[in-house]
């Protein structure tokens, strides 16, 4: 393999005018965090009601339930950026579809709703068998004492449902963390795009993809350590 | 089934303050059930009128019909699938039923009208498998009902379930988790955390089933004490000592009908049903 290392690359100005190629890849880090985690905001709320209503008695909150579940996970998170992007502003009034197309940041926008919906319907698969793993009688006994559907939820079966699910809820966090990646198909200049972008200046792509790949292990380790903490500090004593 | 017996409780003893109460020390004097509450016998608590109630297809509950009255203790028998745990479930709408009316305290309990978790919290119930919240601590057990529901001050629910958790021996452990209890001081927890809400009955749902053996006298103690401060009870159980020593009425199910609801007295003198005198033979004999 004929190939011209150079580690340096990094250190380089990078051809935007501002900054080093480091500097580009750093941008492009915070536009990946910044992502991930409004994302994971409307994931986790969204996630956590929809996951409740497939568990509660009214066939019709279950039925909205499922449909939204069925709907978010079954379609390509690719194909789902695409209809966002390109596709919604067209089916809106003019005027508004007009007024999405200019906003200033619309990938980011874009691609936060959109991976924060799909990644909704993952959690909620979470939340439900979280509750549902709890024993029935549980949510009798906050029953018997006079709590209503609401007061159950909130001070029984939730608290108890989410520590049950604090591990496969951190994968999620990851997948949701290295699933912006698919923004960059929107224009959206996260960490991927931004590690592209560098390999198309300098061609240095093996120092690029190097930089990018162990930017994001970086990343997820410091998020399984504090979910670890995390799984420590909410342990109730006595348990398991 | 042994259980120490218990001197007659004196109302007019004040409660020991818990930071004073020994360790699981037994149980202090003083009344379990709110003078207040405990109601002179007579009036009708709980009327159950021809209930019947199907899962799908299969009927669970076959037109049962009983009543009982402000300070009775009810005991309910019978051989596992005969109803029992599901009938007491209904007094509380628990488990809904089809046909026919339950009446607590004059409230109905089919009834749109009515509100029910208002219903339900003066209607204080332990289950089989004590059902304490796991992820809060003994006193936060007892107090968090007291101050969501009752929308009692933190102070009070605190001292309220403090002093019951005293009553029924278990002060050194307010702050511990219920994991770390064991199977008949939680069940004691639970019967302190229904008492809290200062309930007009009390439902239990087989209280000792799930206990070790050589616990199953504790809880039992503590419902005897119930029971002679009047509070009303309806106790699904097969503790037949219970049920000789404090029960005033026996009422026997199976296949989800009630065959025998006698007096205490009838019903281990002279079952009048066959079926009964076949289950108690069989229980008796051990």
């Amino acid at each position: 393999m004929n190939y011209n290392w150079n580690w340096g690359i990094f250190f380089e100005a990078s051809p935007e005018g501002t900054g080093t190629y480091a500097d580009m890849l750093l941008s492009g880090l915070l536009w990946t965090i910044a992502t991930a985690l409004c994302s994971w905001i409307i994931a986790f709320f969204l996630g956590s009601l929809v996951g409740v209503m497939r568990t509660l008695p009214s066939k019709a909150a279950n039925a909205v339930g499922t449909a939204y579940v069925e709907l978010f996970r079954n379609i390509p998170l690719l194909v789902q950026m695409f209809l966002w992007y390109f596709v919604l502003p067209e089916l809106l009034p003019q005027s508004l579809g007009n007024a999405l197309k200019q906003l200033p940041n619309a990938p980011f926008y874009t691609g936060v709703v959109c991976l924060g919906f799909f990644t909704a319907s993952r959690v909620a698969e979470q939340v439900r068998a979280g509750i549902q793993s709890l024993p029935r009688g549980q949510k009798m006994a906050g029953t018997a004492m006079g709590f209503t559907v609401a007061q159950t939820y909130r001070y029984v079966i939730l608290p108890n449902a989410y520590r049950v699910i604090l591990p496969p809820m951190t994968s999620e966090f990851l997948n949701n963390l290295k699933n912006t990646s698919v923004a960059l198909t929107i224009g959206l200049l996260e960490l991927t795009a931004r590690a592209r972008s560098m390999q198309e200046f300098s061609f240095q792509v093996f120092e690029a993809f190097t930089a990018a790949t162990l930017i994001y292990v970086l990343v997820n380790l410091v998020v399984i350590t504090a979910a670890s903490f995390l799984e420590r500090g909410v342990a109730v004593p006595g348990q398991r | 089934m042994t259980s120490t017996p218990m001197p007659a409780p004196t109302p007019s003893t004040p409660v020991t303050p818990p930071s004073q109460a020994p360790t699981d020390a037994g149980f202090q004097t003083g009344p379990l059930v709110d003078p207040a509450q405990a109601k002179v016998p007579g009036g009708t608590m709980i009327a159950i009128d021809a209930i019947s109630k199907w899962y799908g297809d299969f009927q669970v509950l076959t037109n049962c019909t009983t009543k009982v009255s402000k300070g009775e203790v009810v005991v309910v028998c019978g051989p596992s699938g005969s109803g029992k745990s599901t009938l007491i479930k209904c007094v509380n709408a628990l488990e809904p039923f089809q046909k026919g009316q339950i009446t607590v305290a004059d409230t109905k309990v089919m009834d749109k009208a009515t509100n029910l978790p208002k219903l339900r919290s003066r209607v204080g119930m332990v289950f089989q498998h004590f059902e304490l919240f796991p992820h809060l601590s003994i006193t936060e057990n007892l107090t968090i009902a007291q101050r969501k529901v009752l929308g009692r001050p933190k102070e009070d629910a605190q001292k309220r379930g403090l002093d019951l958790l005293a009553r029924v021996g278990l002060s050194a452990h307010a702050n511990k988790y219920p994991g770390q209890l064991s199977g008949g001081q939680q069940q004691r927890v639970a019967i302190a955390r229904a008492l809290a809400m200062n309930p007009i009955v009390m439902l239990f749902d087989e209280p000792t089933s799930a206990l070790d053996p050589e616990m199953v006298g504790e809880v039992l103690d503590v419902m005897v004490e119930l029971a002679r401060d009047g509070m009303t009870m309806m106790v699904v159980t097969h503790e037949m000592g219970f049920a000789r020593k404090v029960a005033d009425r026996v009422i026997f199910m199976d296949r989800g009908e009630i065959v025998e609801d006698a007096k205490k007295e009838d019903f281990f003198g002279q079952p009048r049903s066959e079926r009964a005198q076949q289950f108690l033979s069989k229980i008796l004999q051990h």
